[in-house]
Order: C-alpha cells, then structure tokens, then sequence
C-alpha cells in the first residue's frame, strides 16, 4: 500500500494489526496489558464473593460450589498467571519509571524490587491473616 | 514563611490525574491481587484450604473500614484496567474510535465502582 | 577468509518504484567488518546506486541507524560475524518515511526536537563578566546519562506508539527535555513541562520500553518518560489544590 500524493515521492509503511506478535518483547508487552482484562475480572468476582457472604450462610456455601466448577476454575488460573504476569512486570519497571533517593544517593534498582517483593510477603501474610485467623 | 514552589505547569489536564489513579490501581493489584485471587478464586473453592467459616468471614466484609479500604482498592484497579485496556485497544488492536473507546473504558470503571459501591454496602 | 555473507537490502528509487522491493548483495564476511563496511563494499564495489546515510563510522554521529535483521541498529557497530552465516536484512529505520533505498525522512524528528527546548534555558541570563555556570561533579552525574543521545533515532524506529501515533513527542525528545530539566544550570522545567503535559506529549507513551533496550549510548528514554509522567500529575496535583495565590 503506498500513500503518494504528487510532491512527496516518501514512501511510508504501514503498520501491521499483528505487529506486536513480531518480537518477543513486543508479544510480552501486550501480554502485560492485557493482565487488565483479569485484574477487572477479578475485581467483579471479589464483588459477587462478597455479595454471596453477605447473603447468608447458605448463599456463601453456594459461591464456593459454583466457584469449584470446572470452567470457573480454568478462567481463574488463566486470570491468576495473568496478575502474576502483572505483579511481576510492574515490580520490575517501578525503578525505572521512579527515582528513589536516600540522603542524596540514588537507591538500586535491585533495592527497590526487593522491597515491593518484602511489601508483598507483608501484604499477603496480613490479608492470610484476617481472613483464616 | 517559605512560600510553596510554585507547581512546574499553567495548565489544568486530566491526563495527569487519570495517570495517577492509573498507577495508584497498578500498584493496588501487584500488591494485593495475588492474594485475595490465589485464596478466593483458587485455594477455597478447590479446598486446598478449608474455607473460612461463614460467620468469620461475613465480620470480616461487615466491618466499615474493610468496606472503605474494599472500596477505595477496587475503584482504583478498574480505573488501572480501563485506562490500560483503552490503550492496549488502541495500539495492540489500532482501534481508530478513540473517543468511543475512552467513553466505553472509563464507562465500564465508572458502573464498576458504583456497583462496587453497591454490592460492598449491601453486605455490610 | 574469502568466506561471504549474503545481505537483503531494501532498495525504493521514488521516481520507479511504488513499493520498495528487496536486492541481494553477497559482500566479504570479514571478522572486523560491520554492516556499514558492507554496505559500502556494495557502494564501493558493486552497486553504486544504493543509497544510505553514514558519516563517523564510530558511533557518535548518529546517521547509520537502519533495521538489521528488523532491530533498529547502528550499522557501524553491528558486525557482520554476529549474524554469519546470514542473510541479514538491512532495512531502513523503521516508522520513518522512506525517502529511497535506506535514507528516510527525519524531517517530523526535526521538527519535534526544538518543541522541547532541550537548551539550558535562564529567568536571567548572568553576562558573561559574571563567570562561568559553576556545577558540582554531583551536579554533573545528575543529568549525565541523559545527555548521552545522539539523536540516532533508533528510539523512534523501536516505539510503536511512535508508528501508530506519529503526533506522539517520542523517546528521545523526552529522554533531552529531562536532560535540561536535571541540570542545575536550567531554569526551564516549567516551559518543558507545558509542552510535554499536552496530549501527545508524555501521555501516548505505553511504557513498552523497547526505546531503552535498543539506545546504543544507555540513555533510558522510556524511564525518563516515566519520570515524566510522575512530574506532571504531582504538578497537577499541586495546581489543583494550592490557591491561586501560591501559583
């Protein structure tokens, strides 16, 4: 396809609808964004969970029934590798995107990764916590 | 007193506060999604392990501040998800319609989060 | 070694051609040869009609970017032997118009640079029986890595937010508005900041970060974005909740 128009002899390439499934580090990068889709998922699901253990007893052992049924089951391991996908790119792009300095020296990047790691052992042990305990 | 630096811009944008929001969502999920989904959608269901009984839980979600810190966490994932989807549309898929797909996006987190408002406040 | 290596070059002759098509050329694979040595070896020996930018040969000038093997790339520090027993592709930079064989027009580029002020910009200037803009090695370090770019472009050829929006500030123009932005010498944030706020400033920008991977000088275009983004809505912030009297 090319664009002429009479003055302007350029030639301009157009851009593929697949093009991301060119390189790995393209494929990668629509793989993170679309992480949103599950995360938006599970945002409605977290909700109806709620809603179940709002109604009573009866409505929450339902919930769980129907949320053990097989395709239930295989939309949320797809969904749960999609966060994982999430949680781990998003750590390891926060240095770039962010500098940290402590008393005037710029913090590694290796620090700052670490510590999101530390936050979500912290955040998981606690949310563990409150709902088993 | 020291007078407060001036901020760096003249101009009002939202671009900058939906980025905000963006990345508070981004940084909610990393840190809190792989929990809540590994426990509710995968290890009680599949009984890896046992559910916690109805009562606990339901004093759990009843509680006021679970359902503003509930609240605040899902709103700022579905802003994350539509501002990221919206673009993923527009360059993964080169969806020309940019206004549609921002009205649907933003749409879609804004019935989100009044439905979270909804189903967050029936149960407590 | 008279061993050779068979490159795939994009030819486009604008006044015969509606679409670029592809030429062969088998050159000397040689241990200390580039693909600019290639290159012109076909120029030299072969094929004079080719056309293609070059000047340093050492990395610093920037012209030779092309897409070898479909990654953008300094021709002048891609070696041959790294892509034996071949073929390599030679492409020209991708996301630029082609203007015949491996030259694209940079124009757009060119035109995009100076949007961003990337000069030290002063409230006053001191005269020159003032002295010298002193600056600390610290200072220094700041901004330095930024100040790296040699406006090669391979950035903009990276980035396919770049390909799908050409409105789209891009890479390196951002990664030099940070530059100045970082010097202690500048007082110009402010104005950067209002160009890059707009819409196709930083905002297009998806953080694929490719524009860092393939940068031969390891500017960090895309982290400078980033860092941009983070300044624009903290800014916005402030500009939202501090009275008009503070502003």
């Amino acid at each position: 396809m090319s664009r002429h128009v009479a003055d302007d002899l350029t030639y301009r390439r157009p851009m593929s609808v697949w093009w991301w499934t060119r390189r790995r580090s393209y494929f990668l990068f629509v793989m993170r964004e679309l992480s949103s889709i599950f995360i938006a998922w599970f945002v409605l699901y977290l909700l109806l969970f709620v809603r179940a253990v709002g109604r009573g007893e009866a409505a929450y052992e339902d919930f769980l029934d129907a949320a053990a049924s097989p395709w239930l089951v295989a939309i949320n391991v797809v969904a749960f590798v999609f966060v994982l996908l999430h949680t781990a790119t998003w750590f390891l792009l926060t240095p770039q995107a962010m500098v940290v300095a402590v008393r005037g020296h710029r913090v590694p990047a290796a620090a700052i990764i670490g510590a999101q790691y530390l936050g979500l052992a912290v955040v998981s042990a606690f949310v563990y916590w409150l709902v088993t305990r | 007193m020291p007078r407060p630096r001036p901020p760096l811009t003249t101009k009002r944008r939202i671009e900058p506060l939906v980025w905000l929001a963006f990345s508070g969502g981004g940084v909610t999920a990393a840190m809190f999604m792989p929990i809540l989904a590994f426990l509710f959608a995968l290890a009680f269901p599949l009984g890896w392990i046992d559910p916690p009984e109805h009562d606990h839980l339901a004093a759990v979600v009843g509680h006021p501040v679970t359902f503003l810190v509930l609240f605040g966490m899902f709103v700022l994932m579905l802003v994350h998800a539509a501002h990221r989807f919206r673009y993923t549309l527009y360059d993964g898929l080169q969806v020309k319609h940019t206004g549609l797909v921002a009205v649907l996006c933003y749409g879609g987190a804004a019935a989100g989060a009044f439905a979270a408002f909804h189903l967050l406040g029936g149960a407590t | 070694m008279d061993e050779n290596i068979r490159l795939q070059v994009t030819r486009y002759r604008p006044d015969k051609d509606t679409v670029p098509g592809w030429q062969e050329y088998d050159v000397p694979l040689r241990k200390e040869w580039t693909v600019l040595d290639g290159l012109n070896h076909v120029k030299n020996e072969v094929d004079t009609t080719l056309a293609f930018r070059w000047s340093c040969r050492m990395g610093i000038c920037g012209s030779c970017g092309m897409n070898v093997n479909g990654e953008p790339r300094l021709t002048c520090a891609t070696f041959l032997s790294d892509y034996a027993p071949g073929p390599v592709t030679v492409e020209p930079l991708g996301n630029f118009p082609i203007v015949r064989d491996l030259v694209v027009d940079i124009g757009d580029f060119m035109a995009k640079l100076p949007r961003v002020k990337p000069w030290i910009i002063r409230d006053e200037e001191k005269s020159v029986d003032d002295g010298e803009y002193l600056q600390t090695p610290e200072e220094l370090d700041a901004y330095k890595q930024f100040s790296m770019c040699i406006n090669c472009m391979l950035c903009y050829a990276a980035c396919p937010v770049y390909g799908l929006d050409p409105d789209f500030v891009g890479p390196a123009a951002i990664a030099l508005a940070e530059r100045y932005d970082l010097d202690s010498r500048d007082q110009g944030a402010r104005e950067r900041l209002d160009v890059l706020i707009e819409h196709e400033g930083v905002w297009g920008c998806t953080f694929v970060g490719e524009c860092t991977r393939v940068c031969p000088k390891h500017v960090d275009p895309a982290g400078a974005i980033q860092r941009y983004k983070l300044k624009a809505a903290q800014e916005s912030v402030k500009m939202f909740l501090l009275p008009r009297a503070f502003r």
